[in-house]
């Protein structure tokens, strides 16, 4: 065990941690104020469910002994074997518990990310229940495949910080969401207009914040890698800012705060597969694409006529997509992608980005389904015009 | 008795305010409105998709004079608010039947 590392990771967990409140106002800002209260709460309450979800059962599905490279088994259930020390732990150099808490939060921003997509007209109960089944159903699975001994880790995909894991299985799932829950009542006739910018503006500058626990310490240790990581992250964040600014200022006559914001997170996305495996200038050269191939994605929804309320496809989805394949040309560090003439690497992205997309969309599916029939995931007309806070908390976010 | 209902731009209250209580105009309410005229709202741009915003923000100023008083006030209203933009307001006259002070129970001229 390092102290070093431990210490690091430990900071680096708390940074990831923030992500999920900082996510809450990003979303909380883009919804109608009648609705801030239940965004916010979908992305806080992941905090809660989650985290115990992942302590009782989702840490070993993920982490546990592998079954046949599709699911971790049971060894680690109720966090049983997961002490102080480094005796199990999948880092050699960090205490078990720390490796376990680091990856908690990434699996507590995961379904948080995909509530973007049904904001505005999803039912409380419904949102628990799906989140619970979607953590245990595909994030588990997902994370065991990709790092925790299963098949897609086996096949050499690479995948640093969650490109697959995190980003393309959030943007599956909206984009499944957001087909079958159907269009808010309104949409295509009342603007939906962000109701506080500056409050989606802060929640992008933490995202950005945590986002250098969420790369940098997926290295997993205080060293270069975390370094390179870190600074990736930075830069191509920066890059996909400028880029879909420039991008909407030519389409769209003005470039936007919200524009900025959007295209800083779609820059977080497309570099986070990569930010461990390139070098700082194909970091940037990632971002320069992200801003413009992202700023695309959210037009997707307007041809293809689904209702993603707040991009989650367009951003994660299309961002982590990208990102993955761009792992794949411009690995240099530790790694080898096309453009170090392994274009081996690069079919291997491609087939863990398909394999992903399938898995989670289908997954997804049925759970919508089960839960849809139970439960209930859709509020009505009537509660949607009234708003989600008043409907399913009986607060408002604002007295007037 | 005339009301006058003043609809202007927001960032002329303080004018039209000043200008009214400059020719003895001795009270008034203040409402912030929307809506729209004929030069309709604005265009608004989130990530790439352009809104109508149809009500713009207005405010109202409502004036209760006696009759013989109330083209004055129209008038320095009119002045006060007065652009020569579009988008810059109208302002309504109409005849109110009656005024009570309820402090005092005052009715009519008295009462304004």
């Amino acid at each position: 065990m390092n102290p070093t590392d431990n210490a690091f990771i430990l900071i680096c967990a708390a940074l990831v941690m923030f992500m999920t409140p900082g996510l809450a106002l990003f979303y909380g800002g883009l919804v109608r104020s009648k609705n801030v209260l239940s965004t916010i709460m979908h992305s806080f309450m992941m905090l809660g469910l989650v985290s115990v979800l992942w302590a009782v059962i989702g840490y070993t599905l993920s982490f546990g002994s592998d079954i046949g490279g599709l699911i971790g088994g049971l060894d680690f259930a109720f966090l049983q074997g997961v002490g102080m020390d480094n005796a199990g732990s999948p880092a050699d150099n960090l205490p078990h518990l720390t490796f376990m808490i680091f990856q908690c939060m990434f699996a507590v921003i995961t379904p948080a990310l995909i509530s973007g997509a049904f904001a505005e007209r999803m039912k409380f109960g419904g949102f628990m229940v799906f989140s619970t089944l979607w953590l245990i159903l595909v994030y588990a699975p997902m994370c065991h495949w990709v790092w925790g001994g299963g098949w897609m880790g086996e096949m050499g995909a690479l995948d640093f910080a969650g490109g697959a894991v995190v980003h393309m299985s959030s943007g599956a799932a909206a984009l499944c969401c957001a087909i079958l829950m159907g269009k808010r009542k309104g949409h295509g006739s009342t603007a939906f207009i962000p109701h506080n910018l500056p409050m989606t503006i802060l929640g992008a500058g933490i995202l950005w914040f945590g986002w250098f626990g969420f790369n940098a310490g997926s290295a997993l240790a205080a060293d270069g890698v975390a370094a390179n990581a870190f600074v990736t992250t930075h830069m191509a964040t920066a890059a996909a800012a400028l880029s879909w600014i420039v991008a909407e200022w030519f389409h769209g006559g003005k470039a936007t705060t919200l524009g900025a914001a959007s295209g800083a997170v779609a820059g977080l996305v497309a570099i986070t597969p990569a930010a461990g495996f390139v070098t700082p200038m194909w970091a940037i050269v990632i971002g320069l694409c992200a801003g413009v191939i992202c700023y695309g994605g959210i037009m997707l929804k307007n041809k293809f006529g689904y209702d993603d309320a707040l991009d989650v496809v367009g951003i994660h989805g299309v961002g982590g997509t990208f990102g993955a394949l761009a792992t794949g040309v411009f690995a240099t560090v530790g790694a080898d992608g096309l453009i170090n003439g392994n274009a081996h690497q690069l079919w291997v992205q491609f087939v863990s980005v398909v394999a992903t997309w399938a898995f989670c969309f289908v997954m997804t599916f049925v759970i919508f389904k089960v839960v849809d029939a139970t439960v209930g995931m859709k509020a009505n007309d009537e509660e949607q015009d009234k708003g989600m806070d008043i409907a399913e908390h009986s607060e408002t976010g604002y007295q007037w | 008795m005339k009301k006058i209902e003043i609809i202007t731009r927001t960032f002329k209250l303080d004018e039209v305010k000043t200008a009214l209580a400059g020719i003895g105009v001795k009270g008034m309410t203040v409402n912030e409105v929307k809506g729209f005229g004929r030069q309709g709202g604005h265009k608004e741009v989130y990530r790439g998709a352009e809104y109508q915003v149809d009500f713009v923000p207005k405010i109202k100023i409502d004036v209760v004079v006696e009759d013989d008083f109330a083209a004055q006030v129209v008038e320095a209203a009119r002045d006060a608010a007065r652009t020569g933009q579009v988008g810059d307001g109208k302002i309504f006259v109409s005849p109110v039947d009656e005024v009570v002070r309820i402090r005092t129970g005052e009715t009519g001229d008295e009462a304004i």
